[in-house]
């Protein structure tokens, strides 16, 4: 009996698993691990890649001033995690707990920015803080300034554009938390006598805390790899591991240094996700 | 300060925070639509020189944008059929179908959701180039499917969550085939996760820089013809084209959105 079930399903299942089976192997693991491969390879004369193996890409890696942009990509990832929950938070519970009709629309608002192209959106933002853009215009048409603020081209305006490109990222699975909460657990904690703060701090959070993972996880990991960003509003002064990497592969043409630096940022991606999941973290909630 | 006054002004205050966050999401935004509106010809196209509806009208001039628009339309129609063919039959054959190295398949199903994009783009990038297979419009969506069938899977997936097994089971006794069964019981029943999922593989496509970046070769896609366009000044053209994409990229939504609704609004009717 058994053996005649397996027969009629093995064919089916063929069919349907195995184009994903395929389309995995040959463009993710495949091109995975011939990077891996390719971070131990070498460069001839002529700038082509020679399969002799050598540690020399691992080696450059760990030149000062690759250390100090791993550092500054760390800490622009981590400002603009905490910027982003930061802001998120409440926002996402004030609409998942709206009893406004127009509840489905104010979760739409939080998507659409992001059908626009997101190069031409971070363009707007250094339209609107350059030196002669629409902010600096203003000041000065209101009389508070006399000369044009630098605004662009900073740390902080790199974290901005960060900021503004992976906030949905966050604000999302945030909603998903906030409005699965059961209402009568807040209702019951303000009758036990909790304050409003105590209410927060051991009921809220702990119970959105998954929320909380999977939306940092978002943000940060991505946060590292976006180097247009940097290219755009930072100008070059805030580089980030994604600016390194596409340096190599394009102008600098060292695809085996370009492939360490990436295998680097897998590393922290992998190791990211370990501790998500140590943390009761969900995968599937990770999808959006 | 009674309570209901200190209610009201909290509301507010929270009203107020809403909006700012709106502000901030939508600033940029209504840059790209107010310069698309810019009567400028001088680079870099910053200031505001009065208002013209000029840029919509020379659109239809600027071949090479128009071009990179055709490409991104393209690729992505043709994304969106081939990764939600793929990822319905997969997803659909993973909740169904017990194998071996199935979870393999999940993990592998995760890369490219959480690994940063540029990974994706220049494992991709070394691929084709190793294989020789010539990067262009071909290489673009081979990018673009293996970016969007992940996607796909999770929307069709948690359709499946609350699939009940045994409407096959009951399709299957009374004379159907798998084939019949398939199209006329699973599909319809799952048609809300699919649709959700292609909408979202065909958004991704539309919006993708980084991965097409590095497996374009001399197709431009919309997006790369923007990059391209950044160190001289966005033109106002440029901004134009934007603009009517999200504009249609709206519609296409709230359309999917009314008619899902409708169907739900009938079904629950009767």
């Amino acid at each position: 009996m058994k053996g005649r079930k397996m027969k009629t399903t093995a064919a089916p299942a063929a069919v349907m698993v195995g184009p994903v089976t395929l389309w995995l192997a040959f463009f993710v693991a495949v091109p995975l691990l011939y990077v891996f491969v390719m971070s131990f390879c070498s460069l001839d004369q002529n700038y082509n890649i020679v399969f002799a193996f050598t540690l020399d890409n691992y080696a450059r890696l760990s030149d000062v001033n690759y250390i100090a942009i791993y550092l500054q990509s760390l800490i622009i990832a981590f400002l603009t995690t905490v910027i982003c929950l930061g802001l998120a938070y409440p926002f996402a519970f004030l609409i998942a707990r709206t009893v406004s009709k127009y509840k489905a629309v104010l979760y739409m608002l939080v998507v659409i920015p992001f059908w626009t192209n997101s190069l031409i959106r971070i363009y707007g933002w250094r339209t609107f803080l350059g030196a002669n853009g629409w902010l600096n215009n203003a000041l000065i048409a209101m009389g508070i300034i006399s000369e044009p603020l630098d605004l662009l081209f900073s740390k902080a305006t790199t974290v901005l554009g960060m900021v503004y490109c992976l906030i949905p990222y966050m604000v999302l699975p945030l909603y998903t938390a906030i409005e699965k909460l059961d209402k009568n657990l807040l209702e019951a904690s303000a009758d036990l006598g909790a304050k409003k703060l105590t209410t927060y701090r051991k009921i809220v959070i702990p119970l959105t805390a998954s929320g909380i993972f999977s939306g940092s996880i978002m943000v940060f990991i991505p946060c590292l790899g976006l180097f247009f960003v940097s290219d755009i509003l930072g100008g070059g002064n805030s580089d980030i591991i994604g600016n390194l990497i596409e340096r190599q592969f394009q102008s600098g043409n060292n695809w085996p240094l370009g492939s360490a630096l990436s295998i680097i940022l897998i590393a922290v991606t992998l190791l990211l996700v370990k501790l998500y999941q140590k943390c009761g973290g969900d995968m599937e909630s990770l999808g959006v | 300060m009674g309570r209901n006054a200190k209610l009201r002004t909290g509301q507010t205050a929270g009203k107020l925070y809403c909006l700012l966050i709106y502000l901030f999401l939508f600033l940029p935004i209504a840059v790209i639509v107010v310069n698309s509106f810019n009567d400028t010809t001088s680079k870099p196209y910053l200031s505001w020189k009065g208002f013209t509806f000029d840029w919509y009208l020379k659109l239809f001039d600027n071949t090479a944008l128009l071009g990179s628009f055709g490409n991104t339309m393209i690729i992505a129609v043709a994304n969106t059929l081939l990764a939600t063919c793929i990822g319905t039959l997969a997803a659909v054959g993973m909740y169904k179908y017990k194998f071996r190295g199935k979870t393999i398949i999940d993990s592998l199903l995760y890369i490219p959701v959480v690994i940063p994009e540029i990974v994706m783009g220049i494992s991709l990038l070394t691929l084709f180039s190793k294989t020789n297979i010539p990067r262009g419009m071909l290489t673009l969506i081979l990018a673009h499917v293996t970016f969007s069938i992940p996607f796909v899977i999770f929307n069709v997936r948690a359709r499946l969550a609350g699939y009940d097994n045994s409407i096959e089971e009951a399709s299957l006794d009374l004379g159907a085939n798998r084939m019949q069964t398939f199209f006329r019981i699973t599909l319809p029943v799952l048609a809300p996760g699919i649709g959700g999922g292609a909408l979202l593989a065909f958004t991704l496509s539309l919006d993708d820089v980084i991965i097409s970046y590095f497996t374009n070769g001399q197709t431009k896609t919309f997006p790369l013809k923007v990059m391209e366009s950044i160190k001289s000044g966005v033109a106002p053209d440029i901004n134009a084209l934007s603009t009517l994409i999200l504009i249609g990229t709206i519609l296409l939504v709230v359309f999917t959105q009314r008619t899902s609704m409708n169907r739900k609004d009938n079904k629950e009717g009767k």
